[in-house]
């Protein structure tokens, strides 16, 4: 047997190795993601085009309007994702909770679907704030009925029923919307519920990286109250936690950052439950001052690499970034399954 | 009042604004062990979380040294009450290292990280519950023996002037519930912790409480001293043993005793008649027991099995009443059993009866009674 203080200094390795990785994989993804595409830029030039801010004027667009938005918003959606499955996880002490499977997607898509249908007869545009508050409102309204039905089920299996059938009712009452819509309308909501990260713009950038940033700072000043919540909520309200308002101040956080998140990017899968999960398993500890930071750092991973097969695997053609984040999250999200069962019996 | 240091005044605790118990006062000194004992589902629990504030008081409150529990914040009781609950902890991948540590919550800064202090008290608390070697052992992987201590553990470094611990002896073997309550026992009386906890077991209630409280039905029917309340009509009555007894002497319980027109006599003494005793119990055969001292320890074991024991004053010669008694029972039976014992100059009617047995072809000895079986 190997001494505890041994096993410490182990650990803290473990912990260096785990972030120095997340880090070089974003920093080798980042470079990845601008340098490819259907126009090839060398990197040379997309270093001056980026630094010095010059270069051929086609480059140039092609680098600041396409490229660097789009990876900012996969890595900083990405992010939002992986953190909102993991205070949701934390909430519901269910390791398969996430914003996709308790219906919340489905809540911010009906939401985003009525502000796109409804509101574009009345109005000529929609901005950005208003997708955002619409599909916050409907991520929080979803989650007040997950919160309302888990009142009465403490089972985990029944939870996520009752989140899979919200996401039943959100989707029947977005169809219904659809059939009374104009086809542009279709379209777009369609491209938007598909999840992607193209066609960001700066503006959306701006948005969502204050939005997003700052739920990050509040969730990682949070991981202490976390912390406690994992040993259950008696032992937390015990160590001082007031439980209720750090449930409401949790739940308040999962919904915005989901809500965000699928406001500009779409109901993207998997990302919330799978990554938190990896990370977990990476660091072999579930404390939140280390999980919240490299999960946010991971989601950001998992989503630029996502984003880098949607867009490469069957150039010109682009695959929506859910059809990816679920071929390589829920074979995770199994392995995970398996591995608690096997655990238990 | 400020000779106690916890006490409740009028308390009344129940679930969804109905009082299920009311009128509770409790009156402990610092350092002192309270025992809730009672039957299942009486409340005991729903005492602890009212106290605990996990549950909210339908009338009355609790003082910590006068401060009222009402009125403190979670923040502020958490820095004088700790607890172990009955509840599993769901954590994973959580060490008992981390899981001690969370002890130390109140004490820690905004991010929650321990500092070399804070660090050395989790440390001392492992040592002190005997844990120390678990340290780096996932904590979803250690028996229900060494949870609870990592539990208490947990409790000690939050450094409470009060622990409350529910039950925290289920699922224990005897060892590690002697060794628990050892160690809760050396807290409150070295550290002056003040102890209140819920136990099934009550003959360990009995011997490591300094008070003890009687929960079931609307009132709680007894507060006291050990001395006052382990009392057999009172244990009796609290768990509504009409089946058997609760013995006060040896904190056992016994079977009750067979039915029917006994056949049966057993000469013993000094304890060579208990395992008899309780042999023809489990064997369903009614028994007399006798001559027998009151002060001998086979009259607290016969008095509850035997269908009549004949008895005779403490530290008397046995007398020849009690002889007499015992020949006439001896008459009806056709088997008498002697377990052998010293035989001294106060016995000397006993040796009486045994010879008289032995003539009759009565009588058989302990070591081949039970021989071929």
């Amino acid at each position: 047997m190997s001494s505890p203080k041994h096993e410490k200094g182990l650990a803290r390795v473990r912990y260096t190795a785990v972030f120095i990785g997340l880090a070089a994989a974003f920093a080798i993804l980042t470079v990845w993601n601008i340098n490819t595409g259907s126009v090839h830029i060398s990197v040379g030039n997309i270093a001056r085009i980026i630094f010095l801010r010059a270069g051929d004027e086609t480059e140039f667009g092609i680098v600041w309007k396409l490229r660097l938005p789009r990876i900012i918003a996969a890595a900083v959606l990405g992010g939002g994702l992986a953190l909102s499955g993991f205070l949701m996880q934390t909430f519901f002490g269910n390791p398969i909770a996430g914003p996709f499977v308790l219906g919340i997607s489905s809540g911010s898509k009906l939401f985003v679907a009525i502000v796109m249908i409804v509101l574009l007869r009345f109005v000529n545009y929609v901005t950005s704030w208003m997708m955002v508050l619409a599909a916050f409102a409907g991520a929080l309204i979803a989650m007040g009925f997950v919160l309302l039905a888990a009142r009465s089920i403490k089972q985990m299996s029944m939870l996520l029923v009752a989140g899979i059938m919200i996401s039943y009712i959100c989707s029947a009452i977005t169809e219904f919307l659809i059939t009374f819509a104009k086809d542009s309308d279709i379209v777009n909501l369609h491209g938007w519920s598909q999840g992607r990260f193209s066609g960001t713009t700066w503006a959306d950038v701006r948005f969502f990286v204050i939005v997003v940033l700052v739920c990050f700072v509040l969730v990682f000043l949070m991981s202490k109250p976390i912390s406690a919540y994992q040993m259950g909520e008696s032992y937390a309200q015990s160590m001082g936690v007031n439980v209720k308002r750090f449930r409401i101040l949790l739940i308040l956080m999962s919904s915005l950052l989901a809500g965000c998140v699928t406001a500009f990017a779409g109901p993207i899968s998997f990302v919330g439950i799978a990554v938190p999960h990896l990370i977990k398993m990476l660091l072999k500890t579930a404390k939140p001052i280390l999980v919240i930071p490299a999960s946010f750092l991971g989601g950001g991973v998992f989503c630029l690499f996502c984003d880098y097969i949607a867009r490469t695997a069957f150039a010109p053609v682009e695959l929506s970034i859910s059809t990816v984040t679920a071929l390589f999250g829920a074979p995770v999200v199994i392995a995970m399954l398996i591995r608690r069962n096997g655990a238990k019996s | 009042m400020g000779d106690y240091y916890f006490r409740t005044s009028d308390l009344s605790v129940g679930y969804n604004g109905k009082a299920l118990i009311h009128d509770i006062e409790i009156n402990i000194r610092a350092g002192e062990i309270l025992t809730l004992i009672g039957p299942n589902g009486s409340g005991k629990s729903t005492i602890l979380k009212s106290i605990t504030k996990h549950l909210a008081v339908i009338k009355g409150d609790s003082f910590i040294a006068d401060a009222s529990i009402n009125a403190m914040t979670y923040k502020e009781l958490s820095r004088r009450l700790a607890v172990v609950l009955t509840e599993r902890i769901k954590g994973e991948l959580l060490t008992c290292w981390d899981v001690v540590a969370t002890g130390r919550y109140p004490y820690t800064n905004t991010l929650g990280l321990l500092g070399q202090e804070d660090k050395e008290k989790v440390r001392l608390a492992m040592e002190r519950v005997h844990a120390a070697d678990l340290a780096e052992r996932d904590f979803s992987a250690i028996s229900d023996g060494q949870r609870q201590r990592v539990l208490l553990a947990r409790a000690i470094c939050q450094e409470p002037e009060i622990i409350v611990l529910d039950e925290p002896t289920s699922f224990l073997d005897i060892r590690h519930k002697l060794q628990l309550l050892s160690i809760l026992r050396s807290m409150a009386k070295e550290k002056g912790i003040t102890v209140i906890m819920s136990l099934h077991e009550i003959d360990l209630a009995q011997k490591i409480s300094d008070k003890i409280m009687c929960v079931s039905g609307e009132v709680i029917s007894n507060f006291g001293t050990p001395e006052e309340i382990f009392r057999e009509e009172i244990i009796n009555e609290l768990y509504g043993i009409s089946e058997g007894s609760f013995n006060i002497a040896f904190g056992s319980v016994e079977l009750p005793p067979p039915a029917g027109e006994p056949d049966t006599f057993v000469i013993s003494g000094c304890g060579s008649g208990i395992s008899v005793f309780r042999r023809l119990q489990k064997e369903d055969t009614p028994f007399y027991a006798g001559v027998l001292a009151e002060n001998d320890v086979d009259f607290q074991v016969a008095k509850v099995l035997a269908a009549e024991v004949v008895t005779e004053k403490p530290f008397e010669p046995i007398g020849e009443e009690a002889a007499a008694r015992a020949r006439a029972l001896i008459d009806r039976c056709s088997r008498v059993i002697y377990a052998p014992f010293p035989l001294g100059t106060g016995s000397a009617r006993i040796v009486g009866l045994i010879e008289a047995a032995r003539e009759a072809g009565k009588l058989e000895e302990t070591d081949k009674v039970f021989e071929t079986k």
